[in-house]
């Protein structure tokens, strides 16, 4: 084999820029493989990191589809959960803590900037459900949530965008939905960053007292006239006890809101990254298929350059086969040299793509929030093992078809030939 | 007895035309011969050499190599074959482009799964005298030096026979005699038998027994007269001495690594 190899280099030496242009065909196909997979990989690293830094044991409630008059609303559209809900869900067992939360656009005015940004209603609790703590000034307080003061947690890029210089906390901005005048609103603290990219900046928000938001910029009510809350953050004692809380939820809100089917949704953080990773998984595959079309295009090109070899060397195969060679040697010289190409090709490519990755991630990509942020790259040992496998592959399926023309040339003729 | 054919035919199909390349050859021949098969383009002798050289078989007759019957054998049992018992030598050297001679001469080892190729590529080479030039390249060596290569090839594997098609016909007279001189010294000294296919009738007297085909069947199968043989020996020593070799039995020395 080792002689099989020595000899098959010595060929592909004999006409160095054939083989060279004849390898390209795998190194572009691999390094395309390499640096395309390592994107989706990188981008499902990062949403994977940023979802579970969340925590693990949370569960998200939030309002079901509506379904009157047969007409069936996207789900969340529904107004059916309300404080009160939260309230009651919060002394179940399994529950540590709830924290409800609304939402809503509004527009920021500060020293002459006018941006726009998402204001959630949040509690004094959310702070330690949801893992946002402020970097400097203060959380909104109990007896804030209570009064419906008029004060505001901004987010760390609001805070950067609003305040490049200054010290926003003890300062005032304006804040208005929709055509309506705006409110003034005392800044309290900054909320530390939390990163995130294009798939959705957290720090691109500001938090406000929930019922503040209910009273003065937001008042999406239920059925039953309460004020509506668009999602309540559920902590749970642990993970283990999830599926069980999950049935607990489900049962008191059916029981409150008189229903047999359910108008909420409860959703775990599992949930959330079972789905992305699928969407990921599948965007990633996609990348890679399509980078894989070059990697066959790559395998015809050593077809091509093996039949034109085979052709030139018939003389050579003559004489191999006159000294005694059997069609397998032949046909093994062929494929090993074949093989020696595609993976020589796949090695050089995933090189290449290894180094594209890291260039593709000093790329910067604008993020939610108008900032910039790298693009994240990854390249696993997976995706290094399936490409070089699929090289060898390409070169083996490749080859198989000019060596097996090379082992049935017919000595005679082969001598023969000119 | 190594070989004996029994009335061999070969029939080609060339389209709708049926070639009679041989038409019934019946030969013996004894280990250690050194002879010569003569014969006009188009007499057959170069399909006799293929069937001889187990490179083609015959459509119908028999073959014993070795009391070995291998007229209906397949491809590869007849590459097997080959690869044990055959060494061939052509007129255009017919060495790999771009391999150092020891490897050429390692080849037909490789393809017989022999070991130890390494030492026993060098005695043959020695036994040509080129073991200089072992890591030598066909491009690097002279037609006589390549030549001298492809016997050192045919004979590494010690095979029952050595089919030599034209082996001077691309060399210039001496160092025709040159070739010559050593495939008699081998077959003197090692008894090797060897088989020219030639239309040079000077080149025939250097063997012992000339075979002359027409039309795909034997015309005449007789001896070389001493003196015919003498006279050419005189004749290639003179042509060599001018040329300041020296071809006596005793210029290259023998190891005894390829016996």
């Amino acid at each position: 084999m080792s002689s099989a190899i020595r000899v098959a280099f010595r060929a592909l030496g004999a006409n160095k820029l054939r083989t060279t242009l004849t390898m390209l065909g795998i190194i572009i196909g691999v390094a395309a493989v390499i640096a395309l997979m390592s994107i989706g990989r990188g981008a499902q690293a990062q949403v994977t990191a940023q979802i579970q830094s969340l925590g693990t044991n949370l569960l998200f409630i939030r309002p079901g589809a509506t379904n009157q008059g047969g007409v069936r609303s996207a789900a969340g559209q529904a107004a059916t959960l309300t404080l009160e809900d939260a309230a009651a869900i919060a002394t179940l067992p399994n529950v540590v803590a709830t924290a409800p939360e609304v939402g809503t656009v509004v527009q920021i005015l500060s020293q002459g900037q006018n941006s726009s940004t998402r204001a959630t209603g949040v509690t004094d609790i959310y702070s330690a459900v949801r893992n946002t703590n402020v970097a400097q000034g203060e959380w909104i307080t109990r007896q804030q949530v209570d009064a419906r003061s008029l004060v505001v947690v901004l987010g760390d890029s609001v805070a950067k965008e609003l305040f490049p210089d200054s010290d926003p906390v003890g300062q005032t901005v304006r804040m208005s939905v929709g055509n309506r005048t705006g409110t003034n609103f005392r800044i309290i603290g900054v909320a530390e960053a939390k990163g995130g990219t294009g798939f959705g900046n957290q720090d691109d928000q500001v938090y406000l007292p929930i019922t503040t938001v209910m009273a003065r910029l937001f008042a999406q009510r239920t059925a039953r006239g309460a004020p509506n809350v668009s999602t309540v953050n559920v902590q749970v004692v642990s993970e283990s006890v999830m599926d069980d809380t999950v049935g607990q939820i489900g049962d008191l809100l059916r029981t409150r809101h008189k229903v047999t089917q359910d108008d909420f949704t409860i959703q775990s953080q599992q949930d959330f990254l079972n789905t992305f990773n699928q969407i990921a998984g599948t965007f990633t595959l996609l990348l890679g298929a399509i980078a894989g079309i070059s990697l066959v295009v790559g395998g015809i090109g050593i077809m091509n350059i093996m039949l034109v070899s085979v052709t030139e060397r018939t003389r050579e195969i003559g004489i191999r086969k006159a000294v005694g060679a059997r069609r397998r040697d032949i046909l093994t010289q062929f494929l090993v040299e074949a093989v020696v190409v595609s993976v020589l090709g796949g090695a050089i490519g995933i090189s290449l793509g290894s180094g594209l990755a890291a260039l593709i991630s000093t790329i910067q990509v604008p993020g939610a929030g108008g900032g910039t942020s790298n693009l994240q790259t990854q390249v696993g040992l997976d995706s290094v093992l399936l490409a070089f496998c699929v090289s060898a592959a390409v070169g083996l399926f490749f080859g198989i078809y000019p060596a097996t023309r090379a082992s049935r040339l017919n000595p005679i003729e082969a001598l023969r030939y000119e | 007895m190594s070989i004996r054919i029994h009335e061999v035919t070969k029939t080609y199909r060339m389209g709708n035309i049926e070639v009679h390349a041989l038409r019934g050859v019946s030969l013996d021949i004894r280990d250690g011969e050194l002879m010569a098969i003569m014969g006009p383009s188009g007499s057959g002798k170069s399909t006799l050499m293929n069937i001889l050289g187990c490179l083609d078989a015959p459509t119908s007759g028999s073959y014993l190599l070795d009391d070995e019957e291998v007229a209906r054998l397949k491809d590869d049992q007849l590459a097997a074959v080959r690869s044990r018992k055959i060494g061939f030598v052509f007129q255009q050297f017919n060495l790999l482009p771009r391999t150092p001679a020891l490897e050429q001469v390692e080849l037909p080892m490789v393809y017989a799964g022999i070991g130890d190729r390494r030492k026993r590529a060098l005695a043959a080479l020695e036994a040509v005298g080129l073991s200089d030039r072992a890591n030598h390249k066909p491009t690097e060596m002279s037609g006589g030096q390549q030549q001298r290569v492809a016997i050192a090839r045919a004979l590494v594997n010690e095979p029952s026979i050595i089919l030599a098609d034209e082996p001077t016909g691309a060399l210039d007279t001496h160092t025709s005699a040159e070739i010559m001189a050593i495939f008699q010294r081998l077959n003197r000294e090692r008894g090797l038998t060897v088989v020219f296919v030639t239309h040079e009738a000077d080149i025939a007297h250097h063997t012992r027994r000339i075979i002359h085909l027409l039309d795909g069947l034997i015309t005449s199968d007789e001896p070389v007269t001493d003196k015919q043989f003498h006279d050419a020996e005189v004749r290639a020593q003179r042509s060599a001495a001018s040329d300041g070799l020296d071809l006596t039995p005793d210029s290259y020395a023998l190891t005894a690594g390829v016996a």
